[in-house]
């Protein structure tokens, strides 16, 4: 060592953006996908229908809009369960509302501010009581739901008004429908969000080390119980979209979406285990995700098996690079 | 130096007493020894389930499958049941045990060697199992009419004034004290969940362990499906959907720390029957049984704010006048 | 205490364990390099390197927990390898751990018997024999507890007698103890020299690994040298001497010669005026000068992280005020603190200070996002800038910028923290244990540091446990005491005998304070 090196460079990057862009989660995700269309393409004669095409989105959208705060929310280490509960209790107001002669600007205010409400419910549970997040969204995944059944029980909420078909059921432009506008956006501004913002760093600061975190000057709790805010708001407009699409309200609305949701989170390369993850993989997840439903729909594969499909694609895209690597490790040695 | 667990499940079992005394001021038939002995019936599955699912916790893991592991084995020995009614009941227990155990093995697998989230695991092979169910049974019932009346009879038979079904989750909760208590296998468990790092060092195998933790909560819902099934005589997709949530509910209501390492056998006991006798309890008292979601998500607030409130540790006291202020 | 086995009659210097050409490979690291070590009977060896020397891949190749790539490890003669850590065990081989590595909710006896408890005929574990035979072994060693505690209620000294009840009871051959004082008071340090006595008489081989040189020359009766993954030589204590260990352990010679520093300090900064918690700390007041180290010397146990967590906004203090520059501030929270100009860098670099998983550069521009961004809306080039530039100051070495912060040294670590905080432009920087555990060479690079922050005008709270660093770097030192100021050292006051009587309480008069 001579002591001439008084200032010592090192370089900002060693990869290229293209070289890590390629290496990447997404790349591979983009692949299967493309792979997923291009079977269906040939596997049905009506694949390739715009219309078709069209439809097939509706399998997604409700789905991804949730996904996008949920992915967030789980890149922070925590997670939101009760998101579909919250859809049922602010599909449940909204059908009350509508009972009472509520027009569609009130339905929208009614569904997203319950949304909110249950968010921050559980976001005080998880950042003032200090509880962890798992146990306590499967409790009110029951309470929320388990609300909406007080009020409901066997009965059914209808009786819409026709301008709220709007969100469910519009088309914005030829086969483009409302829902996929929404998806676009509420993309594009978790995108920036996560990516291009203060707030997202404190997110993957926080996910990576939440006690670094605090220690750096981070307000961990605020950020945390933004991200519960904005899943339950994200909730709510899925709610809204959803009761418009089926023009009814019943409380088993939307069962098991939740878990639909944080596959197509950890799909689209979240770690379940909070610190890493990215919105473009989300969006991926949600079109293979889609894509997949869609083709054994025209396939006349009952849902159930799709179940099959997706359950496999969770363990399977997880599971396949570790067993990849340990089995390059054991060639090695 | 008071242990901390008991008191626990002291007060949880005070609060049974308590609402099973309230319900009694106005409807006395409630407690009466042959009401009290269906109730129990009635929560034997849950108690058996929430025992499984204790081990997993306790590792700090979770096995979000086991009520679709339920309905797979319950229609497997439904299945076998109708294609051969002279199958002895011994041996169908065999084959949903060992049906459920390679289930659990299956997840137990995937966490130890491949280090996937369990989580993530059992959500997916939830949804694999009731699919396979789907294939299996072609999305058709099996009725009360196609199972042989010895299938069907086995969990009902009384013996000494209650059903087999009690006999066996009573069984099962002495079991697993002896096992928890008194053997290696269960001091590991908690030695896992309660330090990992450390248990590796004392010669404990951790993913291992996790492992075995997985069969077990595999096999416990295996042999529940079978009972399931027999005791209400019928074996569809969709039975017990949803009940994975019930049984994780029991524990968190029990005191068992979802961070791994803390909890008992008589706080999962004892949170199943708190569910237990509030699902029972609701029509007698007259209020809807829609109710029965929100109560039991309420008390699962309840309980996990309960427990970090007083599981919280003391930092460490450092001021003399603060030490024997204590 | 009088029983010897009958290996230890054999003469002492035929090792038990004998490790020979280990080698272990990480991907992309070579963390040991062919070493040999051997252990004898009835002897402590010491096991001398800098951090990242490969001690703790030697423990963890002795205790079963990694499979070396090479080599052969010898016990009594016998080669052996070890398939995991049950095997190794068996061997008699059992280890004490820096973190007290044990289990809060089981009960001390169920600690010490874990893995090889008795008993009964049905397989069950028999708690009345281990309850018993657990009972025996901590009067052995004069535990104050009952076999029946949960681990939970006792104290990290008495946690360490656990761990070595522990030891004691799976009848082990070789005792590695790593770092065993490092979290032990004075008082508690001395009871574990008494009892490696006890096991030494039994005939155990030790293997001890410290820090800690006065410790290595008080204790050992052998010593072995690693450096860089790779054996530099071993012998006996006795034939070497202090400096000619330290040259062979970082391969040159280091005198431990503090920065000469001139003392001009600046006006007021920060006053703290009768801080007070419930239970940690009480009746705190000092003030802090512009470009002014200020020491703060205790021993473990004594408040001082307590408090300093306090005046970070971590835990709040009952009450007391804090005024800096003359106005008073509140602080509740971290970013307070921050905004105020106040940083700390903690003792535990892994868990509280770098973000492991991030990059460097997200590391480094963290607390200061306000700067290098617009409207809250990221400025990657402005990052980077920030980034580089303090990189730079620190000397740091890294591949990339944007390289995961996880993938430094402890040292690089601890300079990727320091970046972080000095870019936020603070007047107050708090460094808790800013040397504990870092080797020598990086240590004097530290200190010079210090020295030059403090140059430039910033006011530097240094806590420490090491003597020499205390004296040889602050202006002045408070010796905190049962959370509580004890003394207020300066000039010819400030000597180790000083700092150890009023950290200890000696000085004073009102006697049972002997905790």
């Amino acid at each position: 060592m001579t002591d001439t090196v008084q200032t010592r460079h090192v370089p900002d990057r060693l990869q290229g953006r293209a070289a890590r862009l390629l290496k990447s989660w997404e790349a591979l995700l983009l692949g299967v996908a493309i792979a997923i269309f291009v079977i269906n393409s040939f596997a049905s004669p009506y694949f390739l229908s715009a219309w078709n095409l069209s439809d097939a989105t509706f399998n997604f959208t409700e789905k991804a809009m949730i996904a996008f705060a949920m992915a967030l929310l789980i890149i922070s280490g925590e997670i939101d369960l009760s998101v579909a509960s919250i859809i049922a209790l602010a599909s449940t107001a909204m059908g009350l509302a509508v009972q009472h002669g509520a027009g569609t600007p009130e339905l929208v205010v009614i569904g997203l501010t319950v949304g909110l409400l249950c968010g921050a419910f559980n976001g005080f549970f998880v950042t003032v009581l200090g509880l962890p997040s798992i146990v306590v969204t499967i409790g009110t995944m029951s309470l929320f739901r388990g609300i909406s059944y007080i009020i409901l029980g066997d009965d059914a909420f209808r009786g819409y008004p026709a301008s709220f078909a709007w969100f469910g059921q519009g088309y914005i432009y030829w086969v483009f429908t409302v829902e996929m506008l929404f998806f676009v956006v509420i993309a594009l501004v978790y995108g920036v969000l996560l990516h291009k913002t203060n707030f997202g760093r404190a997110v993957y600061a926080i996910g990576n080390n939440p006690t670094g975190a605090l220690f750096s000057g981070i307000r961990v709790a605020r950020v945390k119980f933004i991200l519960f805010l904005l899943t339950g708001v994200m909730s709510g407009i899925a709610a809204i979209c959803l009761t418009s699409r089926l023009g009814s309200t019943r409380p088993s609305i939307a069962t098991g979406m939740e878990l639909e949701v944080v596959t197509m989170v950890v799909l689209g390369g979240v770690n379940i285990l909070g610190g890493s993850g990215t919105i473009p993989g989300v969006v991926i997840a949600a079109f293979v995700m889609g894509l997949v439903t869609f083709g054994f729909g025209l396939l006349n594969v009952p849902g159930i098996v799709m179940s099959i499909f997706i359950g496999l694609l969770l363990i399977g895209v997880i599971a396949l690079p570790r067993l990849w690597a340990m089995v390059a490790a054991r060639r090695k040695s | 130096m008071t242990r901390f667990i008991p008191l626990r499940e002291a007060i949880l079992a005070g609060a049974i007493f308590a609402l099973l005394m309230m319900i009694a001021t106005r409807f006395a038939g409630f407690v009466a020894p042959s009401n009290l002995a269906n109730v129990f019936n009635d929560t034997a599955p849950l108690i058996i389930l929430a025992l499984g699912q204790m081990v997993v916790i306790l590792t700090r893991c979770i096995d979000l499958s086991v009520a679709a592991n339920l309905a797979l084995t319950g229609m497997a020995v439904a299945m076998i049941n109708v294609a051969m009614p002279g199958l002895p009941i011994p041996v169908i227990l065999a084959i949903a045990i060992t049906l459920g155990a390679i289930m659990g093995a299956i997840n137990g697998i995937l966490v130890w060697k491949l280090a996937i989230p369990p989580i993530v695991v059992t959500l997916g092979t939830m949804t694999i199992f009731r699919g396979i169910i789907f294939l299996i049974s072609d999305g058709k019932w099996v009725n009360a009419h196609e199972m042989s009346p010895a299938f069907t009879g086995f969990a009902r038979t009384v013996l000494l004034g209650l059903p087999v079904l009690s006999w066996i989750a009573i069984l099962t909760v002495v079991i697993f004290g002896i096992m928890m208590a008194r053997t290696p296998f269960g001091r590991s468990i908690f030695a896992v969940g309660g330090n990992p790092h450390a248990a590796v060092y004392t010669g404990i195998n951790v993913g291992k362990t996790q492992f075995w933790a997985f069969v077990v909560s595999g096999a416990l819902a295996g042999l529940t499906g079978y009972l399931w099934v027999a005791r209400y005589a019928v074996a569809y997709v969709d039975i017990a959907g949803g009940f994975e949530l019930e049984v994780v509910a029991a524990c968190v209501i029990g005191g068992i720390s979802i961070a791994g390492g803390i909890g008992s056998v008589g706080g999962a006991v004892l949170g199943a029957l708190f569910l237990g006798v509030v699902k029972n309890a609701l029509p007698v008292v007259n209020i809807s049984p829609f109710w029965q979601l929100a109560i039991s998500g309420s008390a699962i607030l309840i309980a996990v704010a309960f427990n970090a409130r007083s599981g919280r540790t003391k930092g460490r006291i450092i001021l003399k006048s603060a030490e024997t202020a204590q | 205490m009088t029983t010897r086995t009958a290996a230890s009659t054999s003469p002492n210097d035929t090792p038990i364990v004998s490790m020979d050409m280990i080698t272990k490979t990480f991907p992309g690291v070579k963390a040991l390099d062919q070493v040999k070590l051997d252990l004898y009977p009835g002897q402590v060896t010491a096991l001398v390197g800098e951090n990242g020397a490969g001690k703790s891949t030697t423990v963890k190749i002795l205790t079963g927990i990694y499979v070396p790539d090479g080599g052969t490890i010898r016990i009594n003669g016998d080669a052996i390898a070890f398939a995991s850590p049950n095997e190794a065990a068996a061997a008699g081989i059992t280890a004490i751990h820096q973190e007290t590595v044990l289990f809060d909710e089981l009960s001390v006896a169920e600690n010490i018997y874990i893995g090889h408890a008795p008993r009964t005929r049905f397989g069950l574990i028999d708690k009345a024999a281990m309850h018993r035979a657990a009972t025996k072994l901590l009067d052995d060693i004069g535990a104050p507890f009952s076999a029946h505690t949960p681990l939970r209620d006792l104290g990290i000294a008495n946690k360490h007698l656990v761990a070595i009840a522990r030891a004691l009871s799976v009848d082990a051959r070789v005792v590695i103890m790593d770092e065993p004082t490092a979290a032990l008071s004075h008082k508690e340090i001395e009871e574990l020299y008494a009892l490696v006595e006890t096991l030494k008489s039994q005939g155990k081989a030790i293997l001890f690994i410290s820090h800690k040189f006065d410790e290595i020359f008080r204790i050992a009766d052998r010593y072995t040298v690693f450096r860089d993954g790779a054996f530099v030589g071993d012998g006996k204590i006795a034939d070497i001497s202090e400096g000619d260990l330290v040259k062979m352990m970082v391969g040159r010679s280091v005198d431990q010669i503090f920065p000469t520093r001139s003392h001009d300090v600046g006006e007021e900064v920060l006053k703290i005026v009768g801080y007070d918690h419930p239970t940690e700390f009480a009746d705190i007041n000092f003030t802090l000068n512009r470009g002014e180290i200020l020491g703060f010397y205790g021993l473990v146990g004594a408040g001082r992280s307590e408090f300093m967590q306090a005046l970070f906004g971590i835990t709040k203090p009952a009450k007391g005020v804090c005024r800096i520059n003359g106005d008073i501030k509140v602080i509740r929270s971290p970013a307070d603190a921050v905004g105020n100009g106040i940083v700390y860098v903690p003792e535990d670099r892994g868990k509280q200070g770098a973000i492991i998983g991030l990059p460097i550069f997200q590391n480094i521009t963290l607390p200061s996002l306000g700067k290098t961004s617009r409207n809250g809306f990221l400025k990657l080039a402005e990052e980077f800038k920030l980034a580089r530039e303090y990189s730079q100051r620190l000397d740091l070495r890294a591949a990339s910028l944007d390289q995961d912060v996880g993938n430094l040294s402890g040292g690089n670590q601890q300079k990727v923290v320091i970046a972080k905080w000095l870019a936020t432009l603070p007047q107050v920087i708090i460094l808790d244990e800013p040397t504990k555990g870092i080797d020598i060479g990086s240590k004097a690079a530290v200190h010079e540091f210090m020295a030059e922050l403090a140059a430039q005008g910033l006011s530097v709270i240094m806590v420490s446990s090491e003597i020499p660093e205390v004296i040889g770097m602050s202006d002045r030192v408070i010796v905190m005491r049962d959370g509580r100021i004890a003394a207020e050292l300066a000039g010819d006051d400030l000597t180790p005998e000083t700092l150890v009587r009023h950290a200890a309480g000696i000085s004073t008069p009102t006697k049972g304070a002997a905790a």
